[in-house]
């Protein structure tokens, strides 16, 4: 059985003067020991479908239907109660802004240890011995002075590697990461990616990591899902998606992605920008910026066809 | 592309640049210390050229394109654009402030909090040409003509707010907004690092159209390695303040000659799971700048230290054409056992 699984998700928020279908109908497994980068620009969808597995979109505004399972839990229907139990014990998520997810008047080993107390009821001392074997286990140097550090003494660096501790405090099984190593330089963006590998690998976790740098994903994923207008466009495994991308938004994402082996030529770019989400739309959404676009297109949304290990939503992929 | 920088086509020098920033005074005794933002730099721009300036976070390459467009005075240095002193009087063989702004302007990183909210985007780029003499009309054409330059149609687009345009589309009004004074240098501070990647290239691409159009020069800072290589002729690698490598892009990214710039070139994420890495390339984050450590700065996360590196600060070395860089294991007889032996 998968560690995730999730039915024809949808995610809407409803405002007092516009309503905005965020996500408009996802699909995918997770196994386990398995990590899935969702790429997208912004606004595709990506970490308002992260955040449904969590059930950390604003109650009040949003409507979800579909189904969400995690690890036997239907998050979906789960009360306030049973996710609170769900959430840090089963499915944890590390976020992109370290100093803003933090609590700023709580030690980092405060933070850890208010965790493993609320879910495993054990002492403050037991906690606080748990705390320093995770700052170590993420590689913070002199953990122990570290453990009665505030969040404004450290580094960027270090700040992601306390929240990434909080995160496995109590050894989750699925691991939600939106954008974690954005905001870092890259020498510690590289040093964070690898942690999480080795963590990932070495406690048998399953990872969703969301990302708009293909480069992360190269680095991280097993299986890349590419969103565009709140629906998964093309999915498979990173290898292939990254050397032979099957839906047009996949191939002028990687065309725009910069090397240094197009120096002095144009680069190849998508014309236009990604469609408003305040309708869903009645066909293919990247039509109107798709170079191969024809009438058809437009008669009705495409659907995920899958090419063995691969799916695209394209009727040019699927004839 | 590459042409030697010679005193007849430099269009900008920085000489001897140093930005320091006190700190707020200890309660008792003791001075307070300082943040060496930019400790020490020289350069030249050659007219026509693309300079990437790289580095990370806190390395001072956003001070020192502040310093050069006179945002903030240098604690000690000069400026010095098409022979003239920055900031003096034209009497004292130097260039106004009001003159210079005319030839120099700049584009930020971040779009919507460098345009007022409150003024349509004609009116933003007709600005600057208004306060420098045209009248309203003219002022307003010239407004237009920068919107159809930078690709968005003034007949659409003129009349609207900041909040109603794209990320992307605010950048190119940034860009219009720079150039509607027809400057020679454009200091361009991360222009694409808050973009899509689908309009980081759109965006870059108008910038290759518009130098070629309008006979640019631009300073181009990023920390996106792969930008910095697709757009820059030269590149300068900043490292807590100073600069430890500047050369020909090509030499720098085929040939890299300082260890921390071998470090950043192999800390870009590869697009393919089969070069993946085991090991981090650097370890650590950068020191700070306040307490900088002695020798060379970057001995403390460098695997190739040895002791005279905490003693002698090294000064750049040349390598090749144009090629520079300041480690002790380019210069000869430095005491680094990689050095190269003093020749005879």
């Amino acid at each position: 059985m998968s560690l995730v699984s999730v039915r024809d998700l949808t995610v809407t928020f409803v405002g007092r003067d516009r309503t905005v279908h965020a996500v408009g109908g996802v699909d995918f497994d997770l196994a386990e020991r398995e990590v899935l980068c969702i790429l997208g620009e912004s606004g595709s969808g990506k970490s308002v479908t992260l955040r449904a597995l969590m059930a950390l979109n604003p109650a009040k505004t949003t409507r979800v239907t579909g189904s969400i399972t995690v690890d036997g839990h239907d998050i979906v229907a789960a009360s306030p109660r049973q996710l609170e139990n769900i959430r840090g014990g089963v499915v944890s998520m590390i976020f992109q802004e370290p100093m803003t997810a933090l609590d700023p008047v709580f030690t980092i080993g405060q933070q850890i240890g208010e965790t493993i107390i609320r879910h495993e009821g054990v002492s403050r001392a037991t906690a606080r011995a748990r705390a320093l074997d995770l700052l170590e286990l993420v590689q913070i140097p002199s953990a122990k002075r570290r453990l009665d550090a505030y969040p404004h003494e450290l580094s960027g660096g270090l700040r992601q590697r306390a929240m990434i501790a909080i995160a496995l405090s109590c050894k989750p099984r699925l691991l939600l990461a939106d954008e974690p190593t954005t905001a870092l330089d890259a020498t510690v963006q590289i040093q964070v990616l690898l942690l999480l590998r080795r963590l990932q690998q070495e406690l048998g976790m399953g990872v969703i990591f969301v990302t708009h740098d293909l480069g992360v994903a190269g680095e991280i994923a097993d299986r890349v899902a590419v969103m565009y207008a709140g629906r998964f466009v093309e999915e498979g495994p990173v290898a292939e998606l990254m050397t032979k991308p099957l839906h047009p938004y996949a191939q002028g994402l990687l065309g725009a992605t910069v090397h240094g082996d197009k120096r002095g030529e144009p680069l190849t770019t998508i014309p236009g920008s990604p469609p408003a989400l305040d309708q869903p739309s009645t066909g293919c959404a990247f039509a109107p910026r798709c170079d191969v676009a024809i009438p058809a297109c437009l008669e009705g949304v495409p659907l995920l066809s899958r090419h063995g290990d691969r799916a695209a939503r394209c009727i040019r992929v699927a004839a | 592309m590459n042409q030697a920088i010679t005193p007849a086509n430099t269009l900008l020098s920085v000489n001897g640049l140093v930005c320091h920033f006190p700190l707020k005074a200890p309660l008792f005794g003791k001075t307070p210390g300082v943040v060496r933002a930019v400790d020490g730099i020289d350069f030249a721009l050659a007219e026509g050229e693309t300079l990437g300036i790289v580095g990370e976070s806190g390395c001072g390459k956003s001070t020192t394109s502040r310093l050069i467009m006179a945002l903030q005075k240098p604690t000690a240095g000069e400026v010095i654009f098409n022979g003239l002193a920055v900031g003096s009087d034209a009497s004292a063989g130097g260039i106004t402030l009001n003159d210079y702004r005319r030839q120099v302007q700049m584009v930020f990183q971040d779009s919507s909090a460098s345009l007022n909210p409150r003024l349509t985007i004609a009116e933003s780029i007709a600005f600057a040409p208004g306060i420098h003499g045209l009248d309203r009309a003219e002022a307003t054409r010239r407004a237009h003509e920068m919107l159809d330059a930078v690709g968005l149609d003034p007949a659409r687009y003129a009349e609207r707010y900041p909040h109603e345009l794209s990320g992307g589309q605010r950048q190119r009004v940034n860009i219009a907004r720079a150039l509607a004074l027809r400057p020679k240098l454009v200091i361009l501070d991360e222009p694409v690092s808050a973009l899509d990647k689908s309009v980081e290239a759109q965006v870059l691409n108008l910038l290759g159209d518009l130098k070629q159009r309008f006979g640019l020069t631009y300073l181009f800072i990023s920390h996106d390695l792969n930008v910095v290589h697709h757009v820059s002729d030269r590149v300068l690698v900043m490292y807590l303040g100073q600069i430890v490598e500047i050369g020909p892009v090509d030499d720098i990214f085929a040939r890299p000659g300082h260890p921390y710039t071998k470090a950043l070139l192999a800390s870009r994420p590869n697009l393919l799971p089969g070069q993946r890495r085991s090991d981090p390339p650097l370890l650590g984050d950068p020191p700070n700048p306040i307490n900088p450590p002695s020798g060379c700065r970057f001995r403390t996360r460098c695997d190739r230290a040895e002791p005279p590196c905490s003693d002698t600060p090294p000064p750049l070395t040349t390598l090749g054409k144009d090629h520079q860089a300041a480690c002790l294991m380019n210069l000869p007889g430095s005491g680094h056992s990689a050095a190269p032996g003093i020749a005879a």
